[in-house]
């Protein structure tokens, strides 16, 4: 039964992750570039929050309202003026910047944070523990059931919201060739723009959520990029629905590495991540030779 | 080599014989160091040392091979984790230091097979997986006690004088030879081969660059590089914690040097390892401001002076004082004549 009940928290673990990683797919779908400080920004976020929450009172699930917003400004104004100028650089410019604004940002968050961990546990009062029965002796966690919700509704939402609005036709025309989406009248610039705004309002929200269900410090940020680019990558960059599977494979892999032995929570995390990767160009490598004899002989 | 009518290629100029003696000159003065200077300078000189050989391999990685890794960090820790190992199995101190950095940089080869099939951010995290993948495994080891660390006593053989002295020239020899050997690979065949590579990869394919194979070794030199500034690295502060030996920082520092020296020049990555050194030795103490300020520097150079201070003075005036590439002068006019652009 502890299986089941693991295979469960796992599920709803990779909701978070998930939720995490849409922002980092997105951004990656849309304008080719990998944010290393993904991870930061989201704890940017979960900091504003407790701010607000330290400071009024105000429940967290409306301070975040606020912080949205800000978030999605945020990533407007990063679009224009630093992810703008490096993708023009070169595909490995953007790298460079993000890690930058990555160490920027963390270190920022510490001279004004401190070391301290801190949660916004204490401020959701009773649903930060709250559980429901299922079944059988399995019991499901309230918070992270709505993190699997809200991540399950942010991916179908995005889904649908690329598939049958203008501005989701306009990012996808964007998103295939920017300059052919120019000639029929499409403004890339603001696309590009609109873009990082949704993916890092997405990561804001995700950063809020993990301050909720656990501890975080100013250097949590690294972590959480390693765990949405595990995500993204297990599902297949660039697919929406495929971040949702990614997350929960990642989520399962790494509450039963701790089922075995409270080490191996990381450690299966990763070494899953490695294997569907290494499964995958494999893959990739047999197909595009055609024929397994082939197989390690060097790349076409 | 076929040539055009009317033009030289030149690979070596007056200006670049004049800074070699230069070097050697530097080089035969710093070799007696230990004798010259005091303590403190001398154990200075070892970290600028380190500093230079990491700002060189991951320029040799990102700015020669195109290979942005955010994960060196995994070789600079498994070096000195490896000689920890080999020192505590009764190897000499010193020969640990080197064979432990040859096993990281073996490690580095079956890594290769995985990480170079992945282009740019890919790589760029997925190294950084394995260098969380190689914290967590290396914590595992009892030898280690987990975030505790250990020492490596063995060093306790010398007197400290000697253990200085002794660091000191490692360091020095490691960082001459690690240059001597980029610099030998970049102005040969392989040299160009990743450039091309990092310029356009299906390029490179298309007119026969063999792709993998000119990565890898640079990857293979990285990597052993890395473990070998890891290794010396324990050799200077003794202990061995895991969290500071794989920490995110190194990767950040190599980020810095690189950018602001020049990413893709030779000589750049060691002015930057120059600079960063006395900007750490000036405002180490301030913390966590100066990484801010290494962040925000990090992103200036890459947005707006993207060939960092070196490379920014060789476009402008025209000059390789070590030089590894190619240079086209049309017969008859000046020797100066401004090289095209790379």
């Amino acid at each position: 039964m502890i299986w089941v009940t693991q295979l469960l928290n796992g599920t709803l673990l990779g909701g978070y992750y998930a939720l995490l990683a849409c922002g980092l797919s997105f951004m990656f779908g849309v304008m080719r570039i990998i944010n290393l400080a993904h991870g930061d920004l989201a704890i940017l976020s979960a900091c504003l929050v407790f701010l607000i929450a330290d400071a009024t009172g105000i429940s967290p699930f409306v301070a975040v309202i606020a912080v949205l917003p800000v978030m999605a400004v945020i990533g407007w104004a990063l679009q224009r003026w630093m992810l703008e100028r490096s993708l023009r650089a070169g595909v490995l410019v953007p790298l460079l910047t993000t890690f930058g604004l990555a160490i920027f940002i963390e270190n920022g968050l510490f001279e004004y944070f401190g070391a301290d961990t801190r949660s916004l546990a204490p401020y959701i009062g009773d649903f930060a523990f709250d559980s429901f029965w299922i079944g059988g002796d399995v019991y499901v966690g309230s918070l992270a059931a709505l993190i699997f919700a809200v991540a399950v509704l942010l991916l179908g939402g995005l889904r649908l919201f690329l598939d049958y609005t203008p501005l989701g036709r306009a990012i996808r025309a964007t998103a295939e060739d920017a300059d052919t989406a120019e000639l029929v009248g499409i403004n890339a610039r603001a696309v590009y723009a609109i873009a990082a705004a949704i993916a890092v309002a997405s990561a804001g929200l995700a950063g809020v959520f993990l301050a909720m269900r656990e501890t975080f410090s100013p250097y949590s940020g690294p972590m959480q990029l390693i765990f949405a680019f595990e995500a993204v990558v297990i599902g297949g960059i660039g697919s929406l629905s495929g971040t949702l599977i990614g997350g929960i494979v990642l989520g399962v892999a790494q509450t039963f590495g701790a089922q075995i032995d409270p080490k191996g929570f990381l450690i299966a995390g990763h070494v899953v991540f490695l294997v569907v990767l290494a499964g995958r160009l494999t893959l990739n490598a047999i197909r595009a030779r055609g024929g397994v004899q082939r197989l390690f002989a060097r790349r076409p | 080599m076929s040539t055009i009518p009317g033009f030289v290629v030149e690979r070596w100029t007056r200006l670049s014989a004049g800074t070699s003696v230069m070097v050697a000159v530097v080089l035969t003065v710093l070799a007696f160091g230990p004798l010259l200077f005091d303590a403190n300078i001398v154990d200075r000189f070892t970290t600028l040392f380190i500093y230079v050989i990491l700002a060189v391999m991951w320029n040799a990685l990102a700015g020669y091979a195109g290979l942005v890794s955010v994960g060196q960090q995994a070789f600079f820790g498994l070096g000195a984790y490896f000689a920890i190992q080999l020192s505590y199995h009764g190897i000499s101190v010193y020969p640990a230091l080197v064979l432990g950095a040859l096993i990281a940089g073996i490690i580095s080869l079956p890594v290769s097979l995985l990480m170079l099939r992945l282009r740019s951010g890919e790589f760029a995290i997925g190294m950084w997986v394995v260098a969380e993948l190689a914290h967590l495994l290396v914590n595992l080891d009892d030898l280690v006690q987990g975030e505790t660390g250990i020492s490596l006593i063995a060093l306790n053989a010398y007197s400290a004088d000697n253990r200085r002295a002794y660091n000191y020239w490692m360091a020095l020899g490691a960082m001459v030879i690690l240059l001597a050997l980029v610099f030998a690979l970049l102005r040969g065949r392989l040299g160009a081969s990743v450039q091309a590579i990092r310029d356009d990869e299906d390029a490179a394919q298309s007119v026969g660059v063999r792709v993998l194979a000119s990565k890898r070794i640079i990857f293979f030199l990285a990597a052993f590089g890395c473990a070998l500034a890891g290794a010396l690295w324990l050799a200077t502060s003794i202990t061995f914690q895991p969290k500071t030996y794989f920490g995110i920082q190194w990767t950040a520092y190599m980020i810095f040097m690189v950018l602001v020296g020049g990413l893709g020049t030779f000589e750049g990555p060691i002015l930057g390892a120059v600079i960063f050194f006395l900007i750490e030795y000036f405002f180490g103490e301030t913390g966590v401001w100066y990484l801010i300020g290494l962040g925000a520097a990090a992103v200036a150079f890459a947005l707006f002076l993207p060939r960092g201070l070196w490379g920014t003075v060789e476009d402008s005036l025209g000059i390789r004082l070590l030089p590894v590439g190619y240079r086209l002068r049309m017969l008859g006019s000046d020797a100066d004549a401004r090289p095209p652009p790379d």
